[in-house]
């Protein structure tokens, strides 16, 4: 009986990816059907798609300007950072809300111990780090270990390390930083080789890009095709190939023809890539996944509870401490100010970027397209000149949208 | 000929990667019992689904006729109006609430959004009267067992003037006592003209209550069978006849013949446990498990009896990583050398498991894969380097889909979307996946229909033969006398016997069961002797 059905499903599988005729029309239904079936996936990244379109026209072809471009990265890296650390604690089915004190308090610890105590900045970093990964222990602690709410917790956070920020500040600016701290916002690769009109280091590790994704893409379609799952049709995956190597082309070319890739994409990069790794590897990604999916069930398991939830913790406030250094250096000053409502970008860009009030589900690279969604929102409203208010009540709707759709969507699909 | 209340013709119904409706035709006479039965992931769950309009209309295909009219329910407010009432495979009570509350959720006795307490405590009063629940209208829900729940659940029926009461599996968490008096109620229910689908893996509950009996078998109605020959005559159906339009096969044996362990550790003991006692987690005061002292040699399969509150899933939990309640004495033996299960991740360490009897509560990741599910009590095991081996992963998914029948188009199936059976069958493997030494099992057949009950007790008997020790709880008494070498009995929180299969019977077991007078015995039925 089972075998079947299995059948069945394999051989529907395999028809399909023999492709139909191959007219036009085929194609688009096929596109249209492997879109609609694979809507979670690809709808955040459809809507920056059109997003970018949209202010593109809108600014009159400013908004894709290598320079632009590479302002939205610059703009954005502290809150993309953020928004990795909160889709995991969300994934967990905790929430953070201290991580925008948190940056601020970790940027001015690290302003005070370079200016004020002349400290090297790698030592500066490296401690404020260090306060990030206790701050997040002291929280966890009490979320893991005593059992308050994480959101109790993290409010108390909240309030706390941002009076500590004005403490430690005295409520002055501290400026400025020595160069190196500066470059981990503002820095770019450097050049290597002789001079074309691009930055030959970023188009060189855009085509290495290409190559591990293209290679990503197939080992994953083999695999699922040797397990009998759907797979898209082969033509429809070349042509997502297709898009994958266009779309990462044309960012690597627009970032080489301006001054390369900055400093904070490569850390971004990093963390997307080991994150994301851990999370869908590691055992203990898997045991974050299946605490918010059923705490008592994976309890019961033999899944330790606290201490996933510590490391949890832990991992959010490193990030915070890191998000926290990266818009110091970008202000190139640590400010009481710091941080403000970060909170709540990353907690937006989470649920954006597909993430569930009752945890269990989500992806780092989701966080991460939602924190752009909002980024390139951000900025191409700014670009053709709406104004603050304005922008927040947009913000407000897209999220209220894109959660929104995510629960009808999910909502069709069960029945 | 009575005329037919309801009609469904060629109902079809698909999700993404299943059919699991396929032209189901179903006709149920005004005034009868008519049961649905069929295997796990068969369609019986849909099929009320559909009926009640859970799935709404448009979503399935075929046509609908209740009392001969064309229906077309948009959700389930739309066909409770006609009359039609579904009470799930899992219940739905609140349990904060009120019996009085519960019963008038959503359907509040109230004159200008303001609630008339006294018209809801006088009907509920009567609604407990008439399905012989003698409790307050104000007792909470929490405070009863799941057979009263039951019983409160269908007088929410009652209170939504039900033409037509579609119950999923109503006795599959329920003991004999409390199925007993459930079957007896549909029956006063028919009698007052109260038409009732029920679905059911229990043969013998359809052959007692039913007139009519609908197989489905893969999402197709394979035949419908009266029941009886004449109305209130005695049965004329036989399981024989009902198993094999539901498995499509005959099944020749039930239970298997037990085989022998012979390995090397044949007749050692495995598990021991002495003298444990625990308290009830908030009643502190209340002693729920005292002083249980039992023990499991390799090889054997040991069942624990006893009715609904006894105290046996508490004994389970409590010893597997004092999962439950507040702990008070007692020592836990591996090979006869006392071990720390303190927390779940240390029992599991000792290799023991525990496969609970509430698989939504405690033992599943909804909505996560079969596989990843599967995998999860083994995952460091299963990893290197702390990194899961995703190919390995998938292979055992495969295989204990393979082996325990799970019915879905892949293992990378949400657990959420199959069917109860099929969800049982899966915490099952993970357990099994973790190789433990002990495995006590809670329930291991709650849901699961008689094909897979025979799969499983195969299962079952397999892993005693490789030499592991199994405990299997169960309210069913002929599934203990069926796969059990030896069956000890609990009744409110004490060991109150041991018996040898040979010498168990049914009427032995109840007797112990109810038995309130003796003190606690131990493992080989002597009493013990009480310090405090
Ligand atoms: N929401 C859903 N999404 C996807 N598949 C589903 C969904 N609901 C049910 N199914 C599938 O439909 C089939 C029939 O399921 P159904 O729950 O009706 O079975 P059942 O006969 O009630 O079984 P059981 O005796 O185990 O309760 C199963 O294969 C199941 O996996
Ligand atoms: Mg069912």
């Amino acid at each position: 009986m089972s075998q079947t059905t299995l059948g069945k499903n394999a051989g529907d599988s395999r028809e399909r990816d023999g492709g139909g005729t191959s007219t036009a029309r085929a194609l688009t239904g096929q596109a249209l059907r492997a879109l609609r079936d694979n809507m979670r996936q690809y709808g955040m990244v459809i809507a920056l798609v059109l997003l970018l379109g949209l202010f593109q026209v809108w600014s009159g072809g400013d908004m894709l300007l290598p320079r632009n471009v590479t302002n939205i990265l610059l703009q954005n890296g502290y809150i993309l950072i953020l928004a990795i650390g909160m889709m995991i604690v969300i994934i967990n089915g905790h929430i953070d809300l201290s991580v925008g004190s948190l940056a601020a308090f970790t940027g001015a610890a690290a302003a005070v111990m370079m200016v004020d105590h002349d400290m090297p900045w790698q030592l500066a970093l490296f401690l404020s780090l260090l306060i990030g990964a206790v701050v997040g222990a002291w929280q966890g602690f009490w979320i893991a270990y005593v059992g308050i709410p994480s959101f109790i917790v993290t409010l108390a956070g909240m309030l706390l390390f941002r009076g500590a920020t004005q403490i430690l500040l005295d409520g002055q600016s501290i400026s400025p930083f020595p160069e190196g701290f500066q470059d981990i916002s503002q820095g770019f690769l450097p050049e290597v080789g002789p001079d074309t009109n691009y930055h030959n280091l970023t188009v060189l590790m855009g085509v290495l890009v290409c190559a591990v994704a293209l290679f990503q893409e197939w080992r994953q379609r083999k695999q699922a095709l040797a397990y009998e799952l759907h797979v898209l049709p082969f033509r429809m995956f070349l042509l997502k190939c297709a898009a994958i190597v266009a779309a990462v082309l044309a960012f690597t070319l627009t970032l080489a023809s301006y001054r390369g890739v900055p400093v904070v994409l490569l850390i971004l990069g990093g963390l997307l890539v080991v994150m994301g790794y851990v999370m869908r590897n590691a055992v203990i990604g898997r045991h974050i996944y299946a605490l918010g999916g059923n705490r008592a069930a994976a309890q019961l398991s033999g899944v330790k509870d606290k201490r996933v939830t510590m490391l949890v913790f832990v991992n959010m406030g490193v990030l915070a401490a890191l998000a926290g250094c990266v818009f110091a250096a970008r202000l190139n000053a640590g400010t009481p100010g710091a941080g403000n409502l970060f909170e709540l970008e990353a907690i937006a860009a989470a649920f954006i970027g597909g993430a569930s009030m009752s945890g269990g589900v989500g992806t780092v690279l989701g966080a991460v397209i939602g924190g752009l969604v909002l980024g390139v929102l951000n900025n191409g409203m700014s670009l053709v000149g709406i104004s603050q208010d304005v922008q927040q009540v947009i913000k407000g709707l897209v999220l209220l949208a894109a959660v929104g759709f995510d629960v009808w969507n999910k909502r069709r699909a069960r029945s | 000929m009575t005329q037919h209340v309801l009609e469904m013709r060629g109902i079809t119904k698909s999700f993404p990667g299943v059919r699991a409706l396929d032209g189901v035709d179903i006709s149920v006479r005004a005034g009868e019992v008519h049961a649905v039965c069929g295997e796990n992931g068969a369609g019986k769950s849909t099929l009320m689904k559909v009926l009640s309009g859970v799935h709404p209309h448009g979503s399935y295909g075929g046509e609908i006729r209740f009392e001969g009219e064309l229906c077309a329910f948009r959700d389930i407010r739309a066909s409770e109006r006609h009359g039609i009432v579904i009470i799930h495979q899992e219940l739905a009570l609140v349990p904060q609430l009120s019996i009085a509350e519960n019963i008038f959720l959503g359907n509040e006795r109230a004159a200008r959004g303001v609630i008339s307490w006294s018209s809801t405590l006088v009907e509920t009063e009567r609604l407990l009267r008439r399905v012989g629940l003698d409790e307050r209208p104000g007792t909470r829900i929490a405070e009863l067992g799941v057979g009263k729940q039951q019983l409160v659940e269908i007088a929410k029926a009652l209170a939504k003037r039900v033409k037509l009461l579609i119950l999923d599996e109503p006795t599959a968490a329920l003991n004999d006592e409390d199925s007993r008096k459930l079957l007896g109620l549909i029956g006063e229910l028919r009698d007052q003209g109260i038409s009732c689908i029920l679905i059911s893996h229990k043969l013998n509950e359809i052959r007692q209550v039913a007139d009519t009996v609908t197989v489905l078998r893969d999402g197709r109605s394979i035949e419908t069978l009266a029941v009886r020959g004449s109305v209130g005559g005695p049965a004329t159906v036989s399981d024989e006849q009902l198993i094999t339009r539901m498995v499509g096969r005959e099944l020749d044996q039930f239970y298997p013949d037990r085989t022998p362990y012979t390995g090397e550790r044949a007749g050692q003991v495995a598990l021991t446990v002495r003298d444990w006692t625990v308290r009830h987690p908030v009643d502190t005061g209340r002693t729920v498990v005292d002083s249980v002292s039992f023990e499991v040699r390799h090889g054997e399969i040991l069942g624990i009896a006893g009715l609904m509150g006894a105290g046996r899933t508490e004994l389970a939990m409590s010893v597997f990583g004092r999962s439950w309640g507040r702990y008070v004495r007692g020592s836990v033996e591996l090979h006869g050398r006392e071990v720390s299960t303190r927390t779940v991740a240390e029992a599991v360490g000792h290799g023991i498991a525990y496969v609970t009897e509430d698989r939504k509560t405690y033992g599943l990741n909804l909505i996560d894969t079969i596989s990843r599910n599967i995998s999860l009590a083994a995952l460091p095991r299963m990893a290197r380097h702390g990194v899961v081996d995703a190919h390995g992963e998938r292979r055992v998914a495969e295989r204990y889909r393979g082996s325990m029948n799970i019915k879905a188009p892949t293992v990378f199936e949400q657990v959420g979307r199959l069917s109860g059976g099929n969800q049982q069958k899966v915490v099952l493997s993970q357990w099994i996946n973790a190789e433990p030494q002990v495995l006590i099992l809670d329930e291991p057949t709650r849901g699961i229909d008689v094909g897979a009950k025979a799969e499983i007790y195969t299962v079952i008997d397999q892993l005693a033969a490789q030499g592991k020790a199994v405990v299997v709880i169960s309210s069913e008494l002929s599934e203990l006398l069926g796969v059990c070498d030896r069956i000890a009995t609990m009744a409110f929180g004490r060991m109150t016997g041991v018996l040898d299969r040979a010498e168990a019977t049914q009427e032995g077991l109840m007797r112990l069961m109810t038995r309130t007078d003796v003190g606690a015995v131990d493992a080989t039925g002597r009493p013990v002797t009480e310090e405090s």
